[in-house]
């Protein structure tokens, strides 16, 4: 089996695994990117929509549009990119066991390694949901895949339940692709979609959304002939005599994301119950040193430019790391999450010099709040906010040197 | 009229009315809303993303090179549903030029 040394191996191809590839690059690492499809981009080539690149490079782009912009910068650095290979396993000696149509079964030995897979949607099977299996079921993403990338529409009569951002988008997607899209369900009595998104994507073409609702049976064989739909209670469990009956013969899931981290399975990654990614530094590094991890498959983003940015911070420690300057005897301080808080991110950081950046995420819609950050009682940062919402992720930067012991951000309302 | 403010997350709802030739605006919070408002109102516009087809078999995604009126869209997207692009076109291209008049491109945003 051949074997082939990099200073950094970095897991995936899509945004964060560019801009994790770029940054480790210019700090002086060899680099290679191993990336299962057939091309560079990841989710963003079936993205077709505007919105990415705002915070970025400063002008709204399309999803193809963002992912080429970092291929081409990919494509002119020294990067070896390994396409159509799969990753089967990693050593905790930073060995990734690779499938490769060029090298057949390979082996790279690396000095670091990031993790940059991605996410993946929750399916039926994830929701338990209720009645035949019916043809007819798609998760947003797939569907946007088939639609976008092969050009087939996957039905006429369309329900969607869930309201994130994909929903949503697929919900505009199908409609203006002659698709009659006669119902969006939401559990929660909120959208964890953006505002922009149930504006014009559903209001703009007159696709109801209710919310506090969620599908409960699929009928049909062997394709999806209709669904039964019922209002939840506070418990979040339907009411069943309320149940009414749509006819379609599509319904499309857009349920959730999660990380990707099973290649994760035989190391022992300290993992976020949470995040369902890795527990990380400010470098992005997880608790096993020289393996970093960023972008979805660390917490799912709601920014592809915040990505970029993440992706860009673990690239170039984990160039630094496979250059031993790393910094030894690391003293941290823990980061958690309180009262409304539901994450934030890194989960920890090391005492020193400069400013770090905190992510983090709210469990609830709400408004007129003040987000404090404390450290062994002393508050370190305080901001209000009008609102604050789970679909939109917040950050804030505290100076390292005011830690002097673990960090609580929560709310106060 | 009614609709949300998508200025920020705060979501207001808004309603837009014309009162003696005066656009007003109610229920925003911000400065923000009241422009938004009042320009939902007066001249809605939308950038649109659809997909054209490749002389070769497939698809290609394409994008307005700027916004068009929101009463135009379908008429704008099943015009573009009609180009075949030839096989050989690249991100950036332009298929189509000035779109029924409104000003607008349209242009290769992807391709497998």
């Amino acid at each position: 089996m051949r074997t082939m040394q990099f200073d950094v191996a970095i897991i995936g191809g899509g945004p964060a695994g560019m801009a994790a590839a770029l940054s480790a690059r210019k700090a002086g690492a060899s680099v290679v990117i191993l990336e299962r499809d057939v091309r560079l981009g990841g989710i963003l080539n079936q993205c077709i929509h505007q919105g990415f690149g705002l915070h970025y490079f400063g002008e709204e782009m399309t999803g193809p549009e963002y992912a080429d912009r970092f291929r081409k910068m990919v494509e002119a650095e020294d990067i070896t990119v390994l396409l159509e290979s799969m990753v089967l396993s990693l050593g905790k000696d930073k060995s990734v066991t690779v499938l490769s149509p060029t090298y057949g079964l390979c082996k790279i030995q690396a000095r670091a390694i990031v993790l940059a897979m991605g996410c993946r949607e929750r399916t039926a099977g994830a929701i338990a949901l209720a009645g035949s299996r019916p043809a007819g079921i798609y998760t947003a993403g797939m569907a946007q895949k088939i639609c976008n990338i092969d050009g087939y529409l996957v039905g006429k009569e369309v329900v969607i339940l869930g309201s994130g951002d994909i929903g949503l988008i697929m919900a505009r997607r199908m409609t203006t692709e002659g698709a009659k899209v006669k119902l969006v369900l939401e559990l929660m009595p909120y959208s964890s979609g953006l505002k922009r998104n149930i504006v014009q994507c559903l209001d703009d073409y007159g696709i109801p959304i209710k919310y506090s609702h969620t599908v409960t049976r699929v009928e049909g064989s062997p394709a999806l002939s209709g669904i039964y739909y019922a209002p939840v209670g506070a418990d979040r469990k339907p009411v069943l005599e309320k149940e009414e009956f749509v006819p379609c013969d599509t319904l499309l899931l857009s349920v959730g994301l999660i990380p990707e981290n099973d290649l994760l399975s035989g190391l022992d990654v300290e993992m976020s119950r949470i995040t369902q990614g890795a527990v990380v530094d400010e470098n992005r590094m997880t608790s096993i040193n020289g393996v970093f991890s960023c972008g979805n498959v660390l917490h799912v983003h709601d920014l592809v430019d915040n990505v970029s940015e993440e992706a860009e911070i673990a690239g170039k420690a984990a160039a630094e790391y496979a250059r031993n300057i790393t910094r030894t005897n690391v003293e941290y301080v823990s980061v958690s999450a309180t009262d409304g808080v539901r994450y934030a991110l890194p989960q920890r950081v090391s005492k020193g010099e400069g400013k770090v950046r905190v992510f983090f995420r709210v469990g609830d819609v709400y408004k007129n709040c003040k987000l404090v950050a404390e450290c062994g009682g002393k508050q370190v940062f305080s901001k209000k906010f009008m609102v604050l919402a789970p679909g939109e992720m917040g950050s804030f930067e505290i100076d390292r040197s005011a830690l002097d012991g673990d960090m609580v951000v929560r709310l106060e309302r | 009229m009614n609709t949300i403010c998508i200025m920020c997350p705060m979501g207001c709802p808004l309603t837009v009315e014309e009162v003696g030739g005066e656009i007003k605006v109610s229920g925003n919070t911000c400065k923000r809303g009241e422009t938004y408002g009042r320009d939902e109102f007066s001249h809605p516009k939308r950038a649109i993303t659809t997909l054209v087809k490749l002389s070769g078999g497939g698809v290609a995604s394409v994008k307005t090179s700027g916004s068009v009126p929101k009463e135009k869209i379908f008429d704008v997207i099943h015009f573009i549903g009609t180009i075949v692009a030839p096989d050989d076109v690249k991100i950036g291209d332009t298929v189509s030029q000035n779109v029924f008049g409104l000003g607008v491109d349209v242009v290769i945003t992807g391709r497998k």
